[in-house]
């Protein structure tokens, strides 16, 4: 294929990743934007392995099969609730390809920099693809590369450890508390200003084993980073890393001079920057505030709470449910970890069944992955449209005979509005206390994962449904008639 | 004080037609329990239903005479204002616990002091929650409210409640119920368990909760002012402005021909009542209504009732205009009225020895004294407390005008235009500087960049919230395209190079299809119901 052809196959795919993108504003139009993405990436392979300047089609083919295979092996045995730590996953390798590409980068020039030395013009003029680009490049342009693959390095190796730390923190392998070396912040910046001193070596002295001393440092960076921040901000950690592993793959392109890599990193840098924010605005938190760790800036000690938590069984929960004409149900990373989704639609599908209002209600940030509730439900067949956003359902809790918590705590505490002192002050919550009645299925009476005390669970009209979410919900389901 | 044991006495009501007493056999029991003995005069409890045997089972000396009881008593508890004959009685050692009507009654207070005896109004009891079980006018409103709802059904000839019988259908009662004060409240309960359409209004909007706990409808009037702030003039009401009378009685006179009964508490403290239904209303309802004016001792909310009196009009509205509708429930009220004595004493006895505290400090034993040792202490300074929390007024939102809207919205287009314009004067200058120093090379990869960051901002606002994961999944497939960089290096000599780059479209293999195979799985579940 002639660099023509190859140009015009990158624009139609950059156009297919927008198209894409922009597709996932619907449900329905989602299932066709994921196949735009998907021809739109085999467009951009395809044509960049059939162009020119690309050899050893036999390790292309080998290495992408067998990446292709464990994909699917992947996606295929995945449960939904594990999303988060797989996405996470994924990010990892965007990271460490990225760092692989920007040693490489520094190889060639390398390579390039000992033949110009030789005088060796012939092998130069013989050289072909990246190293042909690469030896025509002249000294200011040599720089800048530089910069490029430095960056791209950087990032790349950031994203990746830090990846790896989001998922280990997502499966429960790395405790979910947010812990930090002695030192804290001080290590990340000290370890930050240390890089921006190797980049200004390496530009002088073009000294490779500065770059690889960033690298680990970089890696160090992204690895102390997230082991900072709390399980409960992990959402925000995610699309950050997400935006992360797109800026490396811009930062990638521009080093290769590839335009496709430029735009699509591009735009994955600032579709993940964009989720973030809007996440840490569903907390009413500063992005800076969450990157740099933990719950902070209290003002005074917490208000306290007077009352006591009031259990109820699956009985009372049934009776409340069967005398109930509206509910609302408000799923939480709790439901995530019991498995509880099914029991959920089928609890949902009886009570729909005898005429009452049922409806779901998901705060921006409930689960550990931006949307990860709607995933849930709409994998245990969930009717999308009863599925509401905060914004949406909050008003009508005061008319809501029944309010049913499932494994969620921060995102309806009420702390949050009355307690000025609360660390979530301000943060937008879910106000189920209004309705009539509160259910809360939890499995024991701790603070849950921001360590948070939850005045709702005190709360006149709330009782609480000790358990596993899923067992709860099993018992109360042949109570409902 | 004479002997050791105080003696608390209640004598026999002397007002023509009062019913109740100050003292019944089981408040007699709890002030015994204080420390007090209790005397009381003979026949006092009879029209309450509480016989002299009663008192005397519950250990009460019965005296024959006024005279010997108020020799005989220390500490006097009444229900009505003492008259002439009674103010000879004090002296300087005796406590007077009963109605008063200080504003209304100086001739009675000049007396008392000149007695040197010390006076406590009961009506004077602030309105604070510590001393709301001594509330007697509270206690007897809400005897009045319920009585007026009685005396209306028994001059009304027809049901309360709708009824479908098999003698044809029955209309609910309408009734209305003009001041949601205590009494107010009282009727609107009366009326709504006796299954009567109930209204309700009153000057102060914040009742409107009150009234609908109740059962009953508010009746909103179309008027925009400053609504007063009950809670700011201590829980009463206060005069309004003309136009805001205006606007109510249009509203009255609008309800009048639907109403079958109304019952009007409206009264404000220290004034005479205001008129509040007028003769064209009264003509206005149909015959066989019943008004039942509970402010009719204070002249009445309407001008055609006559204190004390039931009277017919032309058009066959009957007006009830009885003032003493506690006492027509004499037994009630005056168990009610007695456990407000009683508390009272309990307050003024707070060592329970039998001796009387006349503490000036108590806000509530303070406010409701009107004279003590020989001096008038009426008005009383304003409580310490404030009576109920008083609510800064909150700043509602105002309903913008046309221009006003306009105008905000030019405004909010401005700064909009302006905040654009900053952002991409800003933008543009940073490529310049970029553009100084940078080879043509670079920039013309750069200018990718730049739009592609901008159509990733465009395009992203717009996605759902609950396809945020699919949205990270297809980003994160997507990311994928560092497969390229791999790809373009694979080719080139070096083993190392040719290594890593194999591991790298490997690994980035992985992510392109793990990731568009897990978006489409999530995606197909998604379904409409």
């Amino acid at each position: 294929m002639s660099i023509g052809l190859v140009s015009a196959a990158y624009i139609s795919a950059a156009i297919l990743f927008i198209l894409s993108l922009g597709g996932l504003s619907g449900q329905e139009s989602a299932k066709r934007a994921v196949w735009y993405g998907i021809v739109g990436m085999g467009l951009a392979v395809l044509a960049t392995v059939f162009g020119p300047g690309i050899a050893n089609w036999f390790l292309i083919l080998v290495s992408v099969a067998v990446g292709s295979l464990i994909g699917v092996y992947v996606a295929g045995r995945v449960q939904m609730t594990e999303m988060p730590q797989l996405v996470a996953a994924l990010h990892s390798f965007v990271g460490l390809a990225a760092v692989f590409i920007g040693f490489n980068a520094e190889l060639v020039m390398n390579m390039i920099v000992n033949l110009n030395a030789e005088g060796n013009t012939e092998a130069l003029e013989a050289l072909t693809g990246f190293a042909g680009t690469v030896a025509e490049k002249t000294s200011v342009e040599l720089a800048i590369l530089k910069v490029e693959v430095f960056l791209g390095v950087f990032i790349g190796a950031v994203t990746f450890t830090g990846s790896i730390v989001a998922f280990g923190k997502l499966a429960g392998k790395v405790t979910s508390k947010a812990e930090k070396l002695p030192g804290g912040h001080m290590l990340n910046a000290g370890a930050a200003a240390l890089s921006l001193i190797l980049l200004i070596v390496y530009m002088s002295t073009g000294g490779g084993w500065a770059l690889v001393a960033m690298s680990l440092l970089a890696f160090f960076i992204g690895y102390h980073l997230i082991m900072g921040i709390g399980g409960a901000d992990m959402p925000v950690v995610v699309s950050m890393l997400n935006s992360y592993s797109g800026w490396a793959a811009a930062a990638i392109g521009f080093s290769l001079g590839n335009d496709l890599l430029i735009v699509t990193g591009a735009l994955v840098g600032s579709s993940g920057a964009i989720l973030s924010y809007i996440m840490c605005k569903a907390m009413n938190r500063s992005f800076v505030s969450v990157i740099l760790g933990g719950f902070g800036n209290t003002t005074g000690p917490a208000q306290e709470i007077d009352g006591e938590q009031i259990a109820i069984d699956a009985d009372g929960v049934a009776t409340a449910l069967n005398e109930a004409d509206s509910i609302i149900i408000i799923p939480g990373y709790g439901m995530a970890v019991a498995q509880a989704q099914q029991s959920v639609s089928e609890l949902t599908r009886k009570l729909r069944a005898q005429g009452k209002t049922v409806r779901f209600a998901i705060h921006p940030v409930a689960g550990r992955l931006p949307g990860h509730m709607n995933v849930l439900l709409a994998e245990a067949k969930v009717p999308y449209d009863i599925v509401m956003e905060m914004d949406e359902i909050n008003a009508d809790f005061p008319s809501t005979d029944v309010a049913i918590v499932i494994g969620s705590n921060d995102i309806v505490n009420p702390a949050a509005q009355e307690d000025p002192n609360s660390p979530i002050a301000g943060m937008p919550v879910l106000e189920c206390w209004k309705a009539k009645q509160v259910f809360v299925s939890k499995r024991g009476q701790g603070t849950g994962y921001s360590g948070i005390e939850n005045p709702l669970f005190y709360k006149e009209n709330t009782r609480m449904f000790y358990g596993d979410a899923k067992a709860s919900l099993d018992s109360l389901l042949p109570k409902i008639d | 004080m004479k002997g050791n044991i105080v003696k608390i006495g209640a004598p026999k009501e002397v007002e023509a037609g009062e019913n109740r007493v100050a003292m019944t056999p089981d408040s007699a029991t709890q002030l015994q329990k204080l420390g007090y003995d209790c005397v009381i005069e003979t026949g006092a409890g009879a029209a309450a239903g509480f016989a002299d045997a009663d008192y005397e089972a519950a250990g009460v000396a019965v005296v024959k005479t006024a005279a010997a009881l108020w020799k005989a008593a220390d500490i006097i508890a009444k229900v009505r204002q003492p008259n002439a004959t009674e103010l000879k009685r004090l002296s300087d050692d005796k406590t007077l616990i009963s109605f008063f009507n200080p504003a209304g009654n100086e001739a009675g207070m000049e007396a008392a002091k000149a007695k040197g005896a010390n006076v406590i109004a009961m009506e004077m009891v602030p309105r604070i929650s510590r001393a709301q079980k001594m509330d007697a006018l509270s206690s007897m409103a809400n005897i009045a409210g319920y009585r007026a709802v009685i005396e209306a059904g028994n001059n009304y000839g027809r049901f309360f409640t709708g009824q479908i019988t098999a003698a044809g259908k029955v209309p609910p009662a309408k009734v209305l119920v003009v001041g949601a004060g205590v009494a107010g409240l009282a009727a609107i309960g009366t009326s709504t368990s006796l299954g009567a359409i109930t209204y309700a209004f009153d000057v102060r909007p914040e009742v409107a909760e009150q009234v609908e706990s109740m059962g009953a409808e508010f009746v909103y009037l179309d008027f925009e002012e400053a609504a007063q702030d009950g809670a700011a003039s201590g829980g009463y009401a206060s005069v309004s402005s003309p136009e805001f009378r205006e606007a109510q009685l249009a509203k009255f006179r609008e309800l009048a021909p639907e109403m079958d009964i109304v019952i009007t508490t409206a009264l404000i403290p220290n004034r005479e009542a205001p008129e509040l239904w007028t003769e064209d209303m009264v003509a206005a309802m149909k015959p066989g209504s019943v008004i039942v004016d509970l402010a009719a001792e204070k002249g009445g909310n309407c001008k055609l009732t006559v204190a004390d009196e039931k009277i017919v009009t032309e058009n066959g509205v009957t007006i009830i205009g009885y003032t003493d509708f506690p006492s027509r429930m004499a037994s009630q009220a005056s168990t009610l009225y007695s456990t407000n004595i009683r508390h009272m004493l309990t307050d003024l006895t707070p060592e329970k020895d039998g001796q009387i505290n006349h503490d000036m400090e108590d806000d509530v034993i303070r406010g409701a004294t009107v004279t003590y040792q020989g001096e008038i202490t009426f008005p009383p300074p304003p409580p310490k407390i404030q009576a109920i929390a008083a609510r800064p007024q909150a700043a509602k939102p105002r309903e913008l005008t046309v221009e006003e809207k306009r105008a905000g919205e030019v405004a909010a287009f401005r700064t909009q235009t302006r905040n654009q314009v900053g952002m991409l004067g800003v933008g543009t200058a940073l490529i310049l500087l970029v553009g100084a120093v940078a080879p043509a090379s670079f920039m013309s990869h750069f200018i990718v960049f730049v739009l592609a960051v901008f159509v990733g901002f465009q395009v992203i606002w717009g996605v759902a919230h609950s396809l945020h994961t699919p949205l990270m999944a297809v980003t994160n497939a997507i990311s994928g395209i560092i497969i390229l960089g791999a790809l373009l290096q694979i080719g080139t000599g070096q083993w190392l190079v040719v290594t890593l780059a194999t591991v790298s479209v490997l690994i980035a293999s992985i992510n392109i299809v793990g990731g568009f195979l897990v978006t489409r799985r999530m995606l197909a579940m998604f379904q409409k119901s």
